[in-house]
């Protein structure tokens, strides 16, 4: 069974159409991708996916358990991990504080415990700040565990980004745009993370991806959409040879490659 | 019958003060707290105005409507210019600022008034006949037919203008998307203002008329209505100009029929709409006439 | 685009001073013997004074514990909430009713109290706090209203006049019925609050109303339940209230809806406000700026509100984050 089902997605705004009975599976395992031209609706899939918006039709499983009508923090607590495309940090607090934010589903002390301070509410508190500590350290940013998120230059707040993802122990984990904006020293270390995520932390990854470069080195599957439908998939040899994608999406890039 | 009349009537004030609620709450997303004091406001200057003018025009009809014009204007333009100062360089600051800058502007006007006018309730005088006719079973004075016909012609207008005019669509626009009108070149200040500036006109008017209703006015008057404002924005859909018309003439109609039932007396009139909107707030919150939020979870 | 000129920032004249004190006191041992030595000024305190200053130094520590738990509400939670007093009328009355018409022990009386404000806490906020936190505001205003519109109503509130007779407590043998006692009731009670202040704004809970308050979407993404934290801030931020109300109820022994009104919600907000939303030690300022201003300036009497008023807003405009400073950004936050 697939970790992640989706069967026949669709999302309507008004009349607008964003996704139109997509289907894909994720394997688990698996580093997948999903691309596509701007306004193709990818963002809207990982919207439905992570229960920010509510699909028109259409089912979505994951490890067999629908998502539909499900709130965003259930969905989290499932084990489905998302970053954002344009960073959502908690801005005014310290690096550790955002990343200790992913283990609040995970932990549980509420008012009693907190004011009597139990020994279980100790080592609950204990345990939230190491894992966010491991996670930070993963991502190699403990040093910098004290900053202000909103001091950290523009690099280095992705990667607390993806810390805070780690930290919610996911099984899944949704990038959304996760290049975007960063130098190509930074997006081959990139590649190296997202492939040492699935390795060492046996966790699925699922990415959006403006940037075909890493999309083709990163992910075993590609799938493709145009208007909120699907339009190919397979393997980055596959995707690329595919005419239809050349025609929606790759053609032109194509051609800067060669020129 | 008599309920329903006095029910439209004193609904169609809620409904008057509920436009503005509601579509200062459509386009900048504040809770305008000072919307029931503008409302109070506009009494007060309308009385200030016939008192002026009184002893050369008279307190009829005449110097009544010139009244309510002249402080439509000058209450809309009271408006704007809290707008501007208050909430303007607030719209990018959090939510929670704005609200208690909100509350900060209703204390300010509400305290004025009470200072001004020591805290006591003032006549409404003026000279209309208040003599009563029959239309069937239902007892009518000129003084209401003019006033509900006015709250009709008002709403209608309103209606009008945000279908019709150009400001009208731009008004809605913003309250889709500002930032997106920003691009498009509207000038998305200038409509705010004018949001403003009607909201306040109609809140003054409706002060006005419920003035000459009641026959005295109060400092204290625009703290319920700002509440049942909201209540009747809410049931016609937060947001929706029809809706807030709508949902003050429903209120006032459930305010006029409830107060019948056995148990529930007029003192226990506020208490009852209250309870209705938290029942609205649970079992229908986008309101009669909103769509519901189905992108948005 | 004409908004992107820079608002004039209103700088705090003893920026300087506390900038230093901050530094001082990052040595918890100074930090220590302060407060400690706060305490033991404030314990003493009823020896040395008229029972005109305890009376005021009572309503202040009143004050801390009232503003504390809603601060627990607009500060931690970022909600507005503007008929805080129902919550303490609430907790007054089920104090008042259960002392004065059935007798029943002032100490058994505050578990009901909670529970009762818990019940009002829950019908207010479950329905609208899953809509927008904004609602808030203007559903506890109505519901500030109403409730005092009720006990008006109701035969068992006493109508207008409201409740007499109500129990003094009694503690270890001794009737409590002097204003020292009450002093000291007050002093503990407002040590009690700054104290589970702390703990819950230094926890798991505490945190999730900050990212809430950050960033509200990605807080729900990092798997934190929106709706539940509020209400939780709601209830707790409630049940404060009530607690506060029960023993002023004690303390009075006869309680009015005058006492309740919508202006007792609005100098709680400011308090809060004022010193610094959020912050302890700010909202301690704030009190202490709330009572003591028209004790000292008793001429502005009439003007009090209105001054308030205009205090409110240009702390908005130019201070939001309130008198209290915020914490050097570069201080370790171990």
């Amino acid at each position: 069974m697939a970790l992640l089902e989706i069967k026949d997605l669709t999302l309507r705004f008004g009349g607008l159409c964003a996704v139109n009975e997509l289907s894909l599976e994720i394997e688990e395992g698996s580093i997948r991708s999903l691309i596509g031209p701007n306004g193709a609706g990818k963002t809207c899939v990982f919207n439905c996916l992570t229960g920010f918006y509510k699909p028109s039709g259409g089912e979505m499983l994951f490890q067999g358990q629908s998502l539909v009508n499900r709130k965003p923090h259930l969905i989290t607590f499932m084990g489905m991990a998302r970053t954002f495309q344009n960073l959502r940090l908690f801005k005014e607090m310290t690096v550790l504080e955002n990343v200790m934010s992913g283990m609040h589903c995970r932990t549980k002390a509420a008012f009693l415990t907190t004011v009597l301070r139990t020994r279980g509410q100790q080592r609950e508190e204990k345990q939230i700040r190491d894992v966010a500590e491991e996670c930070l350290e993963f991502v190699g940013m403990l040093d910098k565990k004290h900053y202000i998120a909103k001091n950290l230059p523009y690099g280095d707040q992705r990667k607390v980004e993806w810390a805070r993802a780690l930290a919610t122990q996911p099984k899944l984990l949704l990038l959304d745009e996760p290049a975007a904006g960063l130098n190509s020293d930074e997006k081959a270390r990139l590649i190296q993370l997202i492939r040492r995520i699935r390795d060492e932390r046996n966790i699925t990854i699922f990415l959006i991806e403006h940037d075909m470069g890493l999309v083709m080195k990163v992910s075993e599957k590609i799938f493709v959409i145009d208007y909120g439908v699907k339009i190919a998939e397979g393997t980055a040899q596959e995707v690329r040879d595919n005419p239809r994608v050349v025609e929606a999406y790759l053609g032109k890039e194509e051609e800067e490659e060669t020129a | 019958m008599q309920q329903l009349f006095n029910g439209l009537l004193i609904g169609s004030f809620y409904g008057l003060v509920a436009i503005g609620y509601s579509m200062v709450y459509g386009i900048i997303k504040l809770l305008n707290f000072a919307h029931g004091d503008i409302y109070m406001i506009g009494a007060f200057s309308g009385l200030v105005f016939l008192s002026i003018v009184s002893p050369y025009i008279g307190a009829g009809w005449p110097a009544l409507i010139l009244g309510m014009l002249i402080t439509m204007l000058l209450v809309g333009l009271l408006g704007v210019f809290i707008q501007r100062v208050a909430y303007r360089p607030m719209l990018k600051a959090p939510r929670l600022s704005i609200l208690i800058t909100a509350l900060a502007v209703s204390m300010i006007l509400y305290n004025t008034v009470m200072l001004l006018s020591a805290g006591r309730y003032r006549a409404f005088n003026v000279e209309i006949s208040s003599e009563s006719f029959y239309l069937g079973a239902l007892r009518l004075t000129e003084t209401r037919v003019v006033l509900i016909v006015a709250a009709f012609a008002l709403m209608f207008i309103m209606h009008m203008f945000i279908t019709k005019t150009m400001y009208g669509k731009a008004m809605r626009a913003i309250a889709l998307d500002r930032d997106t009108c920003q691009l498009m070149g509207i000038d998305v200040y200038k409509i705010i203002a004018l949001t403003f500036f009607v909201g306040s006109a109609l809140a003054a008017a409706a002060g006005i008329m419920a003035g000459v209703y009641y026959g005295t006015i109060h400092f204290y008057m625009g703290f319920l209505i700002g509440l049942k404002a909201f209540t009747a924005a809410v049931i016609g859909g937060i947001g929706i100009i029809p809706g807030a018309m709508l949902g003050g003439l429903l209120l006032g109609l459930l305010e006029a029929f409830g107060t019948q039932i056995p148990f529930i007396g007029t003192q226990w009139k506020d208490v009852f709409s209250f309870a209705f909107l938290i029942l609205f707030l649970i079992f229908k919150p986008n309101g009669l006439l909103g769509r519901s939020e189905s992108e948005r979870m | 685009m004409a908004e992107t000129k820079k608002k004039a920032k209103l700088t705090n004249p003893f920026e300087g001073i506390v900038e230093t004190l901050f530094r001082f006191f990052e040595n918890k041992t100074y930090l220590y013997l302060f407060i400690g030595a706060v305490v033991i000024l404030l314990v003493i305190f009823p020896n040395t004074s008229s029972r005109f200053t305890q009376e005021i130094m009572t309503n202040l520590f009143f004050y801390i514990v009232v503003c504390l738990g809603l601060n627990i509400i607009v500060g931690y939670a970022g909600l507005l909430h503007l008929g805080y007093a129902a919550f303490f009328a609430v907790g007054a009355y089920t104090t008042g009713i259960l002392s004065s018409v059935f007798g029943m022990n002032f100490w058994l009386t505050i578990p009901f109290s909670i529970v009762a404000a818990v019940i009002a806490g829950l019908a207010i906020g479950a329905p609208t706090l899953r809509l927008r936190g904004d609602y808030l505001a203007i559903v506890t205003l109505g519901f500030g209203e109403i409730t005092r519109l009720t006990i008006r109503n109701l035969d068992i509130t006493g109508g207008a006049i409201g409740l007499i007779g109500i129990q003094r407590p009694v503690l270890f043998g001794i009737t409590l019925n002097q204003i020292s006692h009450f002093y000291y009731m007050f002093f503990i009670l407002a040590i009690l609050a700054i104290f589970v202040s702390y703990r819950l704004h230094d926890s798991r809970m505490g945190r999730a109303w900050e990212y809430i308050r950050e960033d509200e979407d990605a807080a729900a993404a990092m798997g934190i339940n929106v709706t539940t934290s509020r209400l939780y801030a709601f209830i707790i931020g409630s049940a404060f209230g009530a607690v506060a109300g029960s023993f002023f109820a004690a303390k009075m022994t006869a309680i009015s809806p005058d006492s309740f009104m919508f202006i007792h919600s609005v100098m709680f907000l400011m308090a809060v406000v004022l010193g610094g939303m959020g912050k302890i030690p700010g909202v301690v300022l704030g009190c202490v700026l709330v009572v003591l201003i028209p004790e000292v300036a008793r001429g502005i009497g009439p003007y009090r509100l209105l001054i308030f008023g205009a205090l409110l807003l240009i702390i908005m405009l130019y201070r939001p984050q309130g008198i209290w400073p915020d914490r050097p950004a570069i201080s370790s936050k171990e």
